[in-house]
C-alpha cells in the first residue's frame, strides 16, 4: 500500500550538503501499522514527509497503491493527498474556529455536499469521543483532546492511509496511551493503514506490527516488532529497548557475580515462560538459578519476556544447563563474557 | 465654555468631519492596496506557498523606498503625481493621494507580520489534506491572521490620523490643521489644547475597539 524505494533526501544548508535520509526502503501492506523509531535528527520526520511529498525526495520512488507519486501532476498529487490523512505533534488546528469547523472546513473545501456535512462531522467526532465538544475552540481543549480533533479531521476525509508524525510526543503518558488505543481502534475498525514515526519505544510496543530503527538517515535494523524486541541486534535498538525495560546491570556487579557462575539473560517469546525451565535446570544439573531482574513486555502481537539470572555452579554444569535452555527454545545471552 | 462652543464649535465640527473624511477614504483605498500587497510579499517569500525571489525582492524594495520618505516630504515630493491622479493638490481630494501612498506600504508591512504569525504547521496540514493554494490562502492564512490584521489596521488608522494633521499644509483641513493654524500661528492656545484632547480621545477609542475586536476573533 505504501512503498518507499531507496529514498534519499539531501538539503543544502550554509552551502553544506546534508543528507537527511540516505537510501531508506519501507513497505507497508494494507491494514498494517508500521513504526519508524529514532532519535531526533535521525531523519524520520523527513522520511514520513516524503510519503505525501510534503518533502520531495532527491532520489528514490514513492509508491502509493503502486502509483509513483513523483510522476503525478500537482493536480493529481492533490487528489492522492486527499486519500492520505496526516496527524502531527502539534496538532495543527485552526485556532480561530470551533472544533466543528476545524473538521467541517476541510470537508467543505474538498467538495463534500452541504447537506452531508453535519452527519459526517458528527460521525467522526463520535469516533474520537468528542461529540460534546463541537462548539468549543481548540484553546479550550487539553492536548489529548486537540489530537483527537486532529484525528477526526484526518479521518473525516475518509483516507485509506494515516501518517502520524510524532502524534503522541507532546502528550503525557496516560494521554499517549488513550491516543494509541484510538489509533488501534481506527486501524481495526476502519481498516486504515498507519505509518508512524516516534522516539518513544512504548508507541512501537503498543501498536506496531513492524518497526524500523533509524539512525543518521539510514534504517539500521528492521523487522516484525516481536522479533525486534526478542532479538535486538543493533546498539541503538538495544538503547531504545532499555527505555521501556531495565535490561542493564552494572559491569562491576556482573564481574563480581561471574566469579561464582554466569550472569545470563534469557529471552523467551510468546507463551513459554522461563520459570519451569529454571526449575528444571536446578533439578537436572548442579546449578542454582538466582533471578536478578525479570520483565515481560506486552506487544501488539505477543509477549516477550526477559529474565536476567545468575547461574551458580561449576563450568561443566553451567555448560550443560545452558545447552538445555537453548534446546527448549530460550534465547541466551551471556553478560560479561564467556564462562571460564 | 458656552462662548467657546459658540466661537469655535462650528469650526471644530467641520474639522472633525474633514478628519473623518480624509481618514476613512484614504484608509479604504490604502487597505485595498496594502492588504493584497502584504499577502503578495508574504506568499513570495522564500519557503512560502508562491515563493519567488525576484518578485519578493522587488516588492520589498518598493515598500522600503516609499516607507523611508517622511510624510511631510512625501506630501510635496509627489505633487505632480497627485495633480495627475486627482487633478488638484489641495483640499481633501489633494491630500488623499499622499495619505494613501504613505499608509498602503505601512499596511502591507503590518499585514506581512500578521501573516507570518500564522502557524506554518496548519498550512502544512492543509497541504497534506490536498487543499489548493487558493483555499489555503483564503481559509487558513487569512482566517488565522484576522486578529493580528485587526491590531495592525488599528495601528495604521492611528498613524493615518497623525498624518492627516499635516494635511493643513496642503489645505486639506481637519483637526490638525485647526490646531496648527489657529492654535499655533494665531496663539489661540486653548483651541490647540481642545484639539489635542479630542485627538487623544479619538485614538483611545480606536485602540480600544481594535483590541476588543482582535480579542474576540482570537478566542483565547
Amino acid at each position: 500500500m505504501i512503498e518507499l524505494k531507496n529514498i534519499k533526501k539531501t538539503f543544502k544548508s550554509n552551502k553544506k550538503l546534508i543528507t537527511a535520509v540516505d537510501g531508506v526502503s519501507i513497505s507497508v501492506k494494507e491494514g498494517e501499522i508500521h513504526g519508524v523509531i529514532g532519535y531526533s535528527g535521525a531523519g524520520k520526520s523527513t522520511l514520513i514527509r516524503c510519503v505525501n511529498l510534503l518533502e520531495a525526495p532527491t532520489e528514490g520512488e514513492v509508491l502509493i497503491n503502486g502509483e509513483n507519486l513523483l510522476e503525478l501532476s500537482s493536480e493529481e498529487l492533490r487528489k492522492v493527498r486527499g486519500g492520505i490523512g496526516m496527524i502531527f505533534q502539534h496538532f495543527n488546528l485552526l485556532q480561530t474556529v470551533t472544533v466543528y469547523d476545524n473538521i467541517a472546513i476541510p470537508l467543505k473545501l474538498s467538495g463534500v455536499a452541504k447537506k452531508d456535512l453535519k452527519v459526517r462531522v458528527e460521525k467522526y467526532l463520535e469516533i474520537v469521543g468528542l461529540s460534546d465538544r463541537a462548539a468549543n475552540y481548540p484553546s479550550q481543549l487539553s492536548g489529548g483532546q486537540k489530537q483527537r480533533v486532529a484525528i477526526a479531521r484526518a479521518l473525516s476525509l475518509e483516507p485509506k492511509i494515516l501518517l502520524s508524525d510524532e502524534a503522541t510526543s507532546a502528550l503525557d503518558p496516560e494521554t499517549t496511551d488513550s491516543i494509541l488505543d484510538l489509533l488501534l481502534k481506527i486501524n481495526r475498525e476502519l481498516g486504515i493503514t498507519i505509518l508512524l514515526i516516534t522516539h518513544e519505544m512504548n508507541v512501537i510496543q503498543k501498536i506496531c506490527d513492524e518497526v524500523y530503527v533509524m539512525e543518521n538517515g539510514q534504517v539500521v535494523e528492521q523487522g516484525p516488532t516481536l522479533e525486534l524486541f526478542a532479538k535486538p541486534e543493533h546498539p541503538t535498538t538495544r538503547k531504545f529497548l532499555n527505555t521501556i525495560s531495565q535490561r542493564q546491570l552494572s559491569d562491576t556487579l556482573i564481574e563480581t557475580l561471574n566469579v561464582s557462575g554466569a550472569v545470563t539473560r534469557l529471552t523467551f517469546v510468546g507463551q513459554s515462560t522461563g520459570k519451569p525451565a529454571l526449575a528444571e535446570i536446578s533439578k537436572r544439573f548442579a546449578v542454582t538459578p538466582n533471578i536478578l531482574a525479570a520483565n515481560i513486555i506486552e506487544l501488539k502481537n505477543g509477549i516477550v519476556g526477559n529474565i536476567t539470572v545468575h547461574l551458580e555452579g561449576d563450568a561443566i554444569a553451567l555448560k550443560k544447563a545452558l545447552n538445555y535452555l537453548r534446546d527448549v527454545g530460550i534465547r541466551i545471552e551471556q553478560l560479561g563474557g564467556q564462562i571460564r | 465654555m458656552s462662548t467657546f462652543i459658540d466661537d469655535w464649535g462650528e469650526l471644530l465640527w467641520k474639522g472633525i468631519i474633514e478628519t473623518f473624511q480624509m481618514t476613512s477614504i484614504s484608509l479604504i483605498i490604502a487597505i485595498l492596496i496594502g492588504v493584497p500587497l502584504g499577502i503578495a510579499v508574504v506568499l513570495t517569500r522564500p519557503g512560502q506557498l508562491l515563493a519567488n525571489r525576484v518578485v519578493y525582492q522587488i516588492l520589498n524594495i518598493m515598500i522600503n523606498i516609499v516607507r523611508s520618505i517622511p510624510f511631510i516630504i512625501l506630501l510635496f515630493f509627489i505633487i505632480p503625481f497627485t495633480k495627475y491622479i486627482v487633478g488638484t493638490t489641495i483640499g481633501v481630494q489633494g491630500i488623499i493621494v499622499p495619505l494613501v501612498l504613505y499608509t498602503a506600504p505601512y499596511i502591507a508591512r503590518l499585514m506581512e507580520s500578521a501573516f507570518l504569525e500564522v502557524d506554518q504547521g496548519v498550512i502544512e496540514a492543509y497541504k497534506a489534506m490536498g487543499m489548493k493554494k487558493r483555499q489555503i490562502i483564503w481559509h487558513v492564512l487569512l482566517r488565522e491572521a484576522r486578529p493580528s490584521m485587526i491590531l495592525g489596521l488599528t495601528l495604521a488608522v492611528i498613524s493615518l490620523i497623525g498624518a492627516t494633521a499635516m494635511a493643513g499644509l496642503v489645505g486639506g483641513g481637519g483637526l490638525g490643521d485647526i490646531a496648527y493654524r489657529y492654535g499655533f500661528q494665531q496663539y489661540k492656545t486653548e483651541l490647540m489644547y481642545v484639539v489635542v484632547a479630542m485627538l487623544i480621545i479619538l485614538v483611545q477609542i480606536i485602540q480600544t475597539i481594535g483590541n476588543r475586536w482582535a480579542a474576540r476573533l482570537k478566542r483565547n
